[in-house]
């Protein structure tokens, strides 16, 4: 039981922690903005915000907010964030990645964490490069760019991302841009809203091993900050979500598809609620007694 | 037909039976029902079978043994073959010991002259069974006849066994019962005029609640005794039995088990759960253990309570996936890079799984560190009778710990065992918490302070020792000093045990340590090696180019003693005691 006082009202304040050790303009810094923006402004229960990360740059995350936190380890983010959310459906399971961690050695989990519709939240700070392993090719490099792995330039396709999300089943796609934090903000929240997985891929820049690989989705750099108009878009339809996603350079900002479908976690904790009613009035000591009587 | 007569019928102490067939002839259930009956008649019993690595059909055994006294290992030799094709007639006769019996289906098998005392007995159970229930019935209920069979070779007693029968296939279609019921008849009255009859003495078991089922069954049902809620798994043999338990029973009681879609993910789903302030587990086979290495090794490192469940089979790599083997030790304590120190316990029969899954939980509870449960393939799938446990005395009822915590809450306290503070946990005046496979400092920043990183590793390394200074003394039997003493782990337990008994009885001055807990080792056990001449630990496992085996190499390694040698044996398949004993005998001839 609580022994102290209701929790005062949720603010950026309290849940900054250390200073991020991100390289100066890094994107993901606009991330973290964005972050404090929406759990203040959807005043989450404090102790109930979990934020998950696997290895990475973005992957530090967890130390930059006061929030529980986790720093799993290379690629298994997801798993980990699935074993949180199902076994405590009361908590706000948030998990940040890069495009090496979500794309690359997590690829399976991606697919498997969105078919399972398991409730959480994923953000994808995608770079296009490895930065904390100081630029080497990453699944989203584009052909032809130079990096230590590739020195003569990327030779194998890159992934789109945006294809990939939506194929994996995630009831909840959407894209945004770290130099655009109003429209991160409100993609953030809208995913955090949606029951099930929700997965946001924010192109957040590489200051230090790739500068301006995404200026020609920021209009200050010249570029342009397309929107999907969803006034004409079919949002559950994955058929119009993949037409979308074809279109990949810079491509449509916003939300590509979202679909409400059961969640693994109403799945299972209804079967359990099912299990339970079968013999209400057993404590579990006498449900196992009863099991023993039964290998008599 | 052989005409030699079986000794007058004197009570049976002891029968071994060997049933050899197919996987897909339901040998496995005459052989479970025959486990059951003696479990609820006061016997004691242990089966040992094979099963083929294919998806149907092959080859299959499944031996009985059954006694009236305490019955430690499967069996050296069958007192008894049933054969049903030529191929099991042909393998399995020479598992059945000098004037034992033979029953072959004859409508499959064609006796061969043998130049040993044999009692063959041929009984058409193919076209019997279908000839008893009737019509078109196919193979089916053939099982059933052998069992009524042998039922009334033994003089079992039938009422219990056809409660049995009925309670099995109760649930099922009427015809099912009835026809198993008409096979089994017709067994029972099958006229086998040849051999008297072979009534058992007695079950001396006194106790009146005693079970039987097998080895993963137990595991599973001591991890939910002990407060497991939660896990995720991959399938793998002979581990998937658990999984597959443990998906079903944890909705009763309130928890649940996923299927991860890799052996990656399914300790890392375990190691979520386990975060959030549940005592979950995740397990496998050996090969996915390596895949789970490296975040075992986290759980070290962040001090997760995690309960890893291994059963062990033969091999490295895909090896022999359905065999038995205890290679699996050094992984279990070691396997992880950097230095990863965690607990590894083995039980050492199927009652014994109970038990040691109880206790796992409580360490890793207690110590909020991983621990590894070495089981092995010959346990996870053999039945034995044993006791009922007392509930009362060994359920641990799970707690979610949600409660405040306030500013001295350090989430890695150097000197004190850490206590997660679960999400959902509010830190009312310090900083939330991150846990993290980083070297961290007592608050859980990132830390790569070469000091810091020594006092963090001996910190982890610390709270092993302490277990180890708690840890009850070791199973023994046998003489407190003298020529021999064997150190056994895990399954091994009943043919030493045996093994020791026959030296003991020859004169031989033997004792006997079994291991529970594997690591880390109780304290002394040096001090006790120092009372005999020689030390022999008869291990599933292979040498090496060192000359010892995996436990043997850990032993010499802590007590320095080099008189420590071991007894090893990679055929896939257990110690006979007769192999036990004569290693003992080599050993004490040096």
């Amino acid at each position: 039981m609580s022994t102290t006082p209701p929790a005062e009202p949720l603010t950026k304040k309290a849940l900054r922690a250390d200073h991020p050790t991100w390289c100066p303009a890094c994107g993901d810094f606009a991330v973290l903005a964005s972050f404090f923006n929406v759990v203040e402004k959807l005043q989450i229960p404090h102790e109930k915000i979990v934020c998950v990360a696997g290895i990475g740059c973005s992957s530090r995350f967890p130390y930059f907010v006061n929030t529980h936190g986790i720093h799993f380890i290379h690629g298994r983010a997801l798993p980990l964030a699935t074993g949180i959310s199902l076994s405590r459906p009361d908590l706000h399971v948030f998990v940040f990645g890069g495009d090496g961690d979500g794309y690359s050695i997590g690829g399976n989990h991606l697919t498997h964490a969105a078919r399972k519709n398991v409730n959480l939240s994923y953000v994808i700070m995608d770079n296009y490069v490895y930065g904390l392993t100081k630029n080497q090719t990453s699944p989203t490099t584009p052909i032809g760019r130079k990096s230590k792995t590739d020195p003569r330039g990327a030779m194998d396709r890159p992934i789109n991302p945006m294809t990939q999300l939506v194929a994996t089943g995630a009831t909840f796609v959407a894209r945004t841009h770290a130099a655009q934090v109003k429209h991160m903000n409100e993609m953030f929240e809208r995913a955090i809203l949606h029951p099930g997985f929700a997965v946001v891929e924010t192109l957040s820049e590489c200051t230090m091993f790739y500068p301006g690989a995404f200026d020609s989705g920021n209009p200050r750099k010249g570029g342009a900050f397309d929107l999907v108009d969803e006034t004409t878009q079919d949002l559950t339809s994955t058929a119009e979500a993949l037409k979308l996603a074809e279109d990949n350079s810079p491509g449509k900002f916003g939300v590509y598809y979202e679909n409400k479908l059961p969640t693994k976690n109403e799945n299972e904790w209804a079967w359990v609620k099912d299990a339970q009613s079968k013999s209400p009035d057993l404590s579990g000591k006498d449900l196992l007694r009863k099991r023993f009587a039964s290998m008599r | 037909m052989t005409s030699a007569q079986a000794s007058p019928p004197e009570a049976l102490r002891n029968a071994v039976i060997r049933l050899a067939g197919y996987s897909q002839d339901g040998i496995q259930s005459i052989g479970a029902f025959l486990a059951q009956l003696a479990g609820s008649t006061a016997q004691d019993v242990m089966t040992y079978m094979t099963i083929p690595s294919t998806i149907s059909g092959g080859p299959s055994i499944f031996q009985v043994h059954l006694g009236s006294g305490k019955v430690l290992h499967p069996g050296d030799e069958a007192d008894t073959l049933v054969a049903f094709y030529q191929d099991s007639y042909d393998n399995h006769l020479k598992s059945l010991r000098e004037g034992g019996i033979c029953f072959y289906d004859s409508d499959q098998v064609k006796e061969l002259n043998t130049d040993r005392e044999i009692i063959h007995i041929g009984v058409p159970f193919t076209s019997a069974a279908i000839e008893a229930i009737g019509g078109s019935a196919k193979d089916r209920g053939k099982n059933i006849f052998v069992l009524g069979m042998l039922c009334a070779v033994y003089k079992l007693d039938k009422e219990k066994l056809t409660a049995i029968i009925s309670r099995k296939f109760g649930g099922k279609k009427e015809d099912i019962l009835r026809n198993a019921l008409l096979a089994f008849d017709a067994g029972y009255a099958w006229p086998v005029h040849d051999i008297n009859h072979m009534p058992f003495a007695p079950g001396e078991n006194e106790e009146a609640n005693r079970l039987s089922t097998d080895g993963n069954t137990m595991l599973s049902l001591g991890l939910i005794a002990g407060g497991v809620r939660f896990g995720a798994g991959y399938p793998i043999t002979p581990w998937s039995s658990i999984m597959e338990l443990l998906r079903s029973e944890l909705p009763k009681y309130g928890g649940m088990f996923i299927q991860a879609e890799d052996e990656l993910a399914a300790v890392a789903i375990a190691i979520g759960a386990a975060y959030s302030g549940h005592l979950a587990i995740t397990g496998s086979s050996g090969p996915g253990l390596s895949l789970k290495s490296e975040a075992i090794g986290y759980a070290c490192m962040a001090e997760i309570p995690l309960i890893v469940v291994n059963i062990q089979r033969g091999g490295p790599s895909t090896g022999l996936p359905t065999s038995v083997e205890q290679s699996d030790l050094m992984q279990a304590i070691y396997g992880s890079h950097g230095d990863a120190p965690r607990v590894v316990l083995a039980p050492r029969d199927v009652q014994d799984c109970f038990y040691t899954a109880i206790e796992a939980c409580r360490i890793a509870r207690e110590y909020s560190t991983p621990v590894i449960i070495l089981s092995d393939q010959a346990i996870s799938s053999r039945i034995e009778a044993f006791p009922e446990p007392d509930l009362e005395k060994h359920w641990m009822e799970p707690t979610l710990d949600l409660s405040d915590r306030g500013a001295d809450f350090k989430p890695y306290p150097l000197g004190k065992i850490t206590r997660h503070s679960p999400p959902g946990a509010r830190s009312t005046e310090g900083k939330y918490p991150v846990v993290t496979g980083l070297e961290h400092d007592e608050w859980g920043h990132p830390s790569s302070n070469p000091i810091n990183h020594e006092s963090m590793s001996a910190k982890r390394r610390e709270k092993l020792i302490q277990l180890a200074n708690s840890l009850p003394a070791p199973d023994f039997f046998g003489d407190e000093q003298g020529d021999l003493l064997f150190v056994g782990w895990g399954s091994t337990y009943g043919p030493i045990k045996e093994a020791t008994d026959q030296l003991r009885a020859a004169g031989h001055k033997v004792g006997s340590l079994h291991l529970r807990h594997i690591h880390p080792l109780r304290n002394g056990l040096g001090d006790i090696f120092h009372r005999y001449t020689h030390i022999l630990v008869p291990e599933m496992n292979d040498p090496g180019i060192y000359g010892h085996g995996q436990l043997a190499t850990l032993l010499r390694s802590v007590t320095c003693n080099p008189n420590i040698r071991s007894l090893n044996k990679i055929q896939g398949i257990t110690f006979r005691v007769k192999e036990i004993v004569d290693g003992a005998l080599k050993t004490l001839a040096l």
